[in-house]
């Protein structure tokens, strides 16, 4: 069963935080994971604060299911959103494999394509700091990064993840792409670079400062040595999630 | 008013708290909310220094020994602001009610100010409490939380066609200053909750009326530095910035505060040490003492000079509330020119 813990392990590295655009396996969400003889699959998520928003949550949690769904020889997904207020509710509809909109009737009008949708279009404005900055210390110009093509740039895992993330908006990715594009795709201008620029890095300081707040507080709420505030199951839940 | 190197600097803490999440205010069959909610910002605590830490039921409820000794005593704070929060959906008296704010605040006149709040889900009777919760209280502000829980409903936005009667009335009743605070629920659940735009709308719309936005939106601060530099009547709060990252997360803090500085500027930045999440003491003298860092990554932010400092912890402010600041703690004239607007001018050139 070794191998197909870690095929399931390997499928919840790519579930994203959408808000942060990291993997929970990375952020430590994933409180623990198993496969049983039969090649159930039970996996516990776990976030940062009892109120973390319940949209993005859910998608957590539906995505996990069907990451781990896909994993050949897992018989049955077992996903289970701990300590959350909404914790029944959003388990209960993802194993129904009901949406977002049944899950939380009267309270929802939509699923979440468009909010991930929004979030992936940070992720590529952001994206595009990380890209161009060490291009920009070393020197370039506006003019050079206007014209600067994503094949022109050297690998790098931030390149990889920029394009997979074009890809998925269906923003231009391949090599002969512009490295700064607009939010609909559009080349930004040799003008237009500071200020694309000075907003890239104000997204990514944004997403990437989100995601310390809730590492921080991931941290000081199931840290075995904080003490009071936390619920007793918690308490002797144990060691951190499986990385 | 703290002193520092020959430096005096006048404090005003425009973001804090007398809550009572004791126990016996949990409201029945809510408790787990109401625990939900305090263990949440009990967390925030646990940010700051571990000599601050306290006692998870200490916390709970502070006394009026501890809020006078720890905000004013030993603090650094000249005048602080209270910020109310209901939540009566989970708290049976409520989180803080400006009733309980503002009986504190009366025992200590000039150095406490009691902001109120409104709901645009309370409608007409919520309109006519405003009006005597002005009479009453002689409100200068309030404070607006969008994710508050409400009847089954999980929050509002400043949009909203009766959100719009309200901010109609705060202009016709003289509230000008509205501290937002965005939270994790709205309806519909399917939207981002923590969206800041309708804010734009409404600082267009209302141009009398301040808004500043605690926790400089975050988790949304790329838009809303966008937003603030758009629209002259949008300030950042920055409570729990400071709180939770400058102890915390130094280079984290370092950023943010670079881009506050750099698209919101230092006249458009109010302190507020969150109280009882935290302590102001550690908060203030650390602000005084701190400077962006020298590496690389943060030269092209702008640097915080004494003045700034000022201006942040205080002056800002003073001129939102018209708190007279004694003429030894102003800024002299030349040191308030018209600041550079970096942000603008880059948005003016595009």
């Amino acid at each position: 069963m070794t191998d197909l813990l870690d095929d399931v392990r390997a499928a919840l590295s790519t579930v994203l935080d959408p808000e942060l655009d990291e993997p929970v396996t990375t952020l430590g969400f994933v409180r623990s994971c198993t496969v049983d003889d039969d090649g159930v699959a039970t996996v516990t998520l776990r976030l940062p604060t009892f109120f973390c928003a319940p949209n993005f949550s859910f998608l957590m949690v539906a995505d996990a299911h069907e990451a781990v769904s896909a994993v050949p020889g897992v018989t049955a997904v077992r996903v289970a959103l701990l300590d959350h207020h909404a914790s029944s509710e959003i388990n209960a509809g993802v194993a129904a494999g009901g949406g977002f909109v049944s899950t939380f009737e009267g309270e929802a009008v939509a699923e979440l394509s468009d909010l991930r949708a929004t979030f992936l279009a940070k992720a590529v404005v952001a994206g595009q700091d990380r890209v161009a900055r060490p291009l920009v210390d070393q020197g370039a110009t506006p003019h050079e990064l206007a014209r600067l093509r994503l094949g022109d740039v050297p690998a790098s895992a931030d390149l990889d993840r920029l394009r997979s993330r074009r890809r998925t908006l269906g923003l231009p990715a391949d090599d002969d792409a512009p490295l700064l594009i607009h939010p609909d795709g559009s080349p930004v201008s040799s003008d237009q670079v500071p200020l694309h620029l000075r907003r890239a890095r104000l997204t990514r300081v944004g997403i990437e400062t989100n995601g310390e707040y809730c590492r921080s507080l991931l941290h000081a709420r199931y840290a075995p040595t904080s003490g009071a505030g936390q619920s007793p199951a918690v308490a002797m839940a144990g060691p951190a999630a499986r990385r | 008013m703290y002193e520092k190197d020959g430096e005096k600097y006048f404090v005003v803490d425009s973001h804090c708290h007398y809550w009572d999440a004791s126990r016996e205010n949990w409201k029945p069959g809510r408790e787990e909310y109401a625990k939900g909610w305090i263990d949440c910002f009990y967390g925030y605590h646990q940010l700051g220094p571990p000599e601050t830490h306290w006692d998870y039921e200490k916390y709970l409820k502070v006394s009026e020994e501890d809020f006078v000794r720890d905000v004013f005593d030993e603090g650094h704070v000249d005048v602080a602001i209270f910020q109310s929060t209901y939540l009566k959906d989970w708290y049976t008296d409520g989180f803080n009610t400006l009733e309980r704010n503002g009986s504190l605040a009366e025992k200590h006149p000039g150095k406490l100010i009691a902001n109120g709040r409104w709901d645009p889900r309370d409608g007409e009777k919520g309109l006519e409490q405003l009006e005597a919760d002005v009479e009453r209280w002689h409100l200068r502000g309030v404070k607006l939380y969008t994710a508050e829980w409400q009847d089954g409903s999980r929050g509002w936005k400043l949009t909203d066609p009766m959100s719009y009667r309200y901010l109609e009335k705060c202009q016709q009743l003289g509230i000008v200053n509205q501290h937002v605070h965005k939270g994790p629920t709205i309806w519909p659940l399917n939207k981002d909750a923590f969206d800041v735009h309708d804010i734009d709308q409404v600082a267009t719309d209302f141009p009398q009326l301040n808004f500043i936005v605690e926790h400089s939106g975050i988790p949304r601060i790329d838009d809303f530095c966008y937003i603030a530099v758009q629209e002259p009547n949008v300030y950042a709060g920055v409570s729990v910035v400071i709180g939770a990252l400058m102890h915390a997360r130094p280079k984290f803090f370092a950023r943010v505060m670079g881009e506050l500085l750099f698209w919101v500027g230092e006249d458009r930045m109010t302190f507020g040490g969150d109280y009882n999440i935290w302590t102001p003491k550690w908060q203030v003298e650390g602000f005084v003492d701190w400077q962006m860092p020298d590496e690389e990554a943060f030269t092209d932010y702008p640097r915080l000079t004494t003045a700034s400092k000022k201006k942040i912890l205080g002056l800002n402010a003073a001129r939102l509330y018209d708190i007279p600041v004694p003429a030894e703690l102003q800024l002299p004239p030349a040191e308030v020119a018209e600041p550079e607007r970096p942000a603008e001018q880059l948005i003016a050139g595009s």
